[in-house]
């Protein structure tokens, strides 16, 4: 049966804002920034599953989305926790600047 | 005799045309316009209520002056407020400044979109006669909905202390977005309790479960013999106080300690606004405590003095006891120091919590045949509601 | 039904704008805040995919917890300052924006739009409740299906994240 809004629409649209994502990880200097647009990624992925999901007619796709939700929650805690050490050691967070362990 | 709204008031069958009006459709509509009405129209009642109540309790005798009892007071206060002058102090985020107020107000508006405070009857075209709840969005996931509200409620705040330029604001909004983020994990747990004990996240449902009368109300429900019932029902009402940051939880906001907290910087009606937006929570969760731990709009039992009496006035009237409750705990207890209070929301009430959640689930599975074939499911699966409501009315079974 | 598709051209629009500002503003709290903006049109398009729980969950846990603590983050480092740090050097730009619309071309012309896909098999009773509680909660805890074990074990790996985030953050352990 045909679905009201066609499921190409949100895969493209998964896939725009999951590049917009990467390029936010590219090109941004400051880390939370970074991390926010990691975030936008495991969204635009979310997206794209649940869409999916619902194309074929299963409730799989809801349940990647409820594990990768509880992962990122798990991964952001912890990666602002490791934001937070940094810069009470360095004082500056800019991640061109811990660059300690360069060649 | 099928369970009944109010003698009087079960008499009045709607039929299902007015006019060109379908009335089941009309129904979420009308109960929109209801729960915004009563919301924004009871808030000067309630500012009311507050203090004299209050006033009453400290042997005074509170607004007296400004028409009979001081009854005029909070519009004489609303129209003070209104004239202020709207100072924007220098150096503030002007669009966040802005905008906080109305993102503290909208959450708590919102979420009385899922609460039912009654039911119509309606004779339906093929005959038969069903009962409409009256509610504006009769959905599924109900309850999360109004979790998800509550969450929201935190950003006008945070964003409130930030924008303001203001170290106390900052300060005061930190600690007041803390406070409600961890109580709402323990409010949680606590509304996680209700749900196992109705089997449903249709807040129609879970009150109709609560059906006849006093001993099915989920606050001392039988099933689970009372003590759990009335533990999650306690943890969840102290849990509700603290996220509306109210007295005794209300160090962030107090005129005495920082200033006065996040709205600090705001004046005239930005300030009416987060007032407004505290009241409306308040009025939300009270709502939501009803619904779910006293039994909705169904009196405790059937009494002939009171048949008279339509389930949406029985509602009010408990919603009106736990705000009653809420000034209560204001005049009464002291402040919570900022420490005790995190310290009672994450070492007292979350373990508390979760055992409470513990017990019901035991005393559920154990009250589960074991054999797959003779368990009843608590709550029939409905059709869920079709986003956008374009499709049939919904409430029809 | 036109209705929906003009509902999904909006909620599309609103969420690809908000998260272009996301990536182009300088101020980390306009970023953070129009990162929730986002989380919420997201939300809203599940409810369009039917997917109720998780639009729900998605607020709750996205736009309610994890954005909080990224601005709780961003105040108390105090990064609010629009020119704390400035972006990057001028070739990695031009390369990043080139790259990224490669890569959206690819990932949008496999196949998908000129040949399209397969029409849907999903009967209309499964759309309607696949997205309720009681589904996403007996596939969950279905002995038959995959998603118990790993149900347990982000409990495991949520109590990691706790201890993790408070030994990370602690002055002295």
């Amino acid at each position: 049966m045909a679905l009201p809004v066609p499921t190409e629409f949100y895969v493209i649209l998964g896939a725009i804002l999951f590049t917009i994502g990467v390029v936010g990880v590219l090109v941004k200097r400051n880390p939370i920034v970074i991390f926010m647009c990691i975030e936008l990624m495991l969204n635009a992925v979310n997206l794209t599953f649940i869409a999916l999901g619902r194309h074929f007619g299963q409730v799989n796709g809801q349940m990647y989305v409820i594990f990768v939700m509880a992962v990122a929650a798990a991964e952001v805690s912890i990666g602002l926790g490791i934001i937070v050490a940094i810069f009470r050691a360095k004082e500056t967070i800019d991640v061109d600047a811990v660059n300690l362990l360069r060649f | 005799m099928a369970q009944r709204d109010g003698t009087w008031v079960a008499m009045i069958i709607f039929p299902e045309h007015i006019g060109p009006i379908n009335v089941v459709a009309a129904v979420p509509y009308f109960a929109v316009l209801c729960i915004i009405g009563f919301i924004l129209t009871i808030v000067p009642g309630l500012i009311w209520i507050e203090r004299v109540v209050m006033a009453l309790m400290q042997d005074r005798l509170g607004p007296n002056r400004v028409g009979p009892r001081g009854l005029l007071q909070s519009i004489a206060d609303g129209i003070k407020l209104f004239f202020k002058e709207d100072v924007e102090p220098a150096g503030v985020d002007r669009p966040i400044y802005y905008l906080s107020p109305i993102i503290a107000m909208i959450p708590a508006l919102s979420a009385g979109a899922t609460i039912p405070f009654g039911t119509i009857r309606v004779r339906l075209e093929s005959g038969s006669i069903t009962e409409v709840p009256l509610v504006a969005g009769n959905v599924n996931i109900g309850l999360i909905f109004i979790l998800a509200m509550a969450s929201l409620q935190v950003y006008g705040i945070v964003l409130a202390g930030w924008s303001s330029n203001n170290k106390y604001s900052l300060l005061g909004g930190l600690r007041s977005s803390a406070q409600m983020i961890s109580y709402e994990l323990a409010m949680s747990l606590a509304l996680l309790t209700g749900i196992l004990m109705s089997g449903s996240l249709n807040l129609v449902d879970i009150v109709k479960q609560q059906a006849p009368n006093l001993l099915h109300w989920n606050f001392i429900s039988v099933k689970y013999f009372a003590v759990p019932g009335l533990a999650a029902s306690l943890i969840y009402l102290i849990a509700m106080v603290a996220e509306t940051n109210r007295a005794p939880f209300d160090l962030p906001e107090a005129e005495s300690e920082l200033i006065a907290g996040f709205h600090t910087e705001y004046s005239s009606m930005k300030f009416a606004m987060f007032f407004m937006g505290e009241y409306a929570s308040m009025l939300v969760a009270s709502g939501l405590a009803t619904c779910l731990w006293f039994g909705g709009w169904y009196a405790p039992f059937r009494w002939i003095v009171w048949d008279w009496v339509p389930g949406f006035m029985w509602f009010v009237g408990k919603v009106m006891a736990i705000i009653f409750a809420y000034v209560w705990l204001r005049a009464t207890l002291p402040r919570l120091r900022y420490d005790a209070l995190m310290k009672l929301g994450w070492k007292r009430l979350l373990p508390a919590a979760l055992v409470v959640l513990f017990v019901v689930a035991a005393v559920d599975t154990m009250q589960t045949p074991l054999d797959v074939e003779r368990r009843q499911p608590v709550v029939q699966v409905h059709k869920p509601t079709q986003v956008p409501m374009l499709a049939a009315p919904q409430g029809v079974r | 039904m036109s209705g929906q598709i003009a509902l999904f051209w909006l909620l599309a629009v609103v969420s690809v704008c908000s998260a272009l500002l996301v990536v182009l503003h300088r101020n980390p709290v306009r970023s953070a805040l129009f990162l929730v903006v986002n989380f919420f049109v997201l939300a809203l398009l599940y409810l369009t995919l039917s997917a109720q729980f998780i639009a729900a969950v998605q607020v709750i846990v996205y736009a309610g917890a994890i954005m909080v603590l990224f601005l709780f983050t961003i105040m108390l480092l105090n990064l609010g300052a629009p020119n704390a740090l400035t972006d990057t050097r001028s070739i990695q730009k031009p390369t990043a924006i080139v790259l990224a619309l490669a890569f959206v071309t690819i990932l949008t012309g496999t196949g998908m739009v000129n040949s399209g896909m397969a029409a849907s098999h999903a009967s209309s009773s499964t759309l309607s409740t696949g997205g309720t509680v009681q589904t996403v909660g007996l596939a969950l805890f279905d002995a038959n299906q995959p998603w118990l074990f790993p149900f347990e074990v982000t409990s495991v790996l949520l109590l990691i994240g706790v201890v993790g985030a408070i030994v990370m953050a602690k002055r002295r352990i």
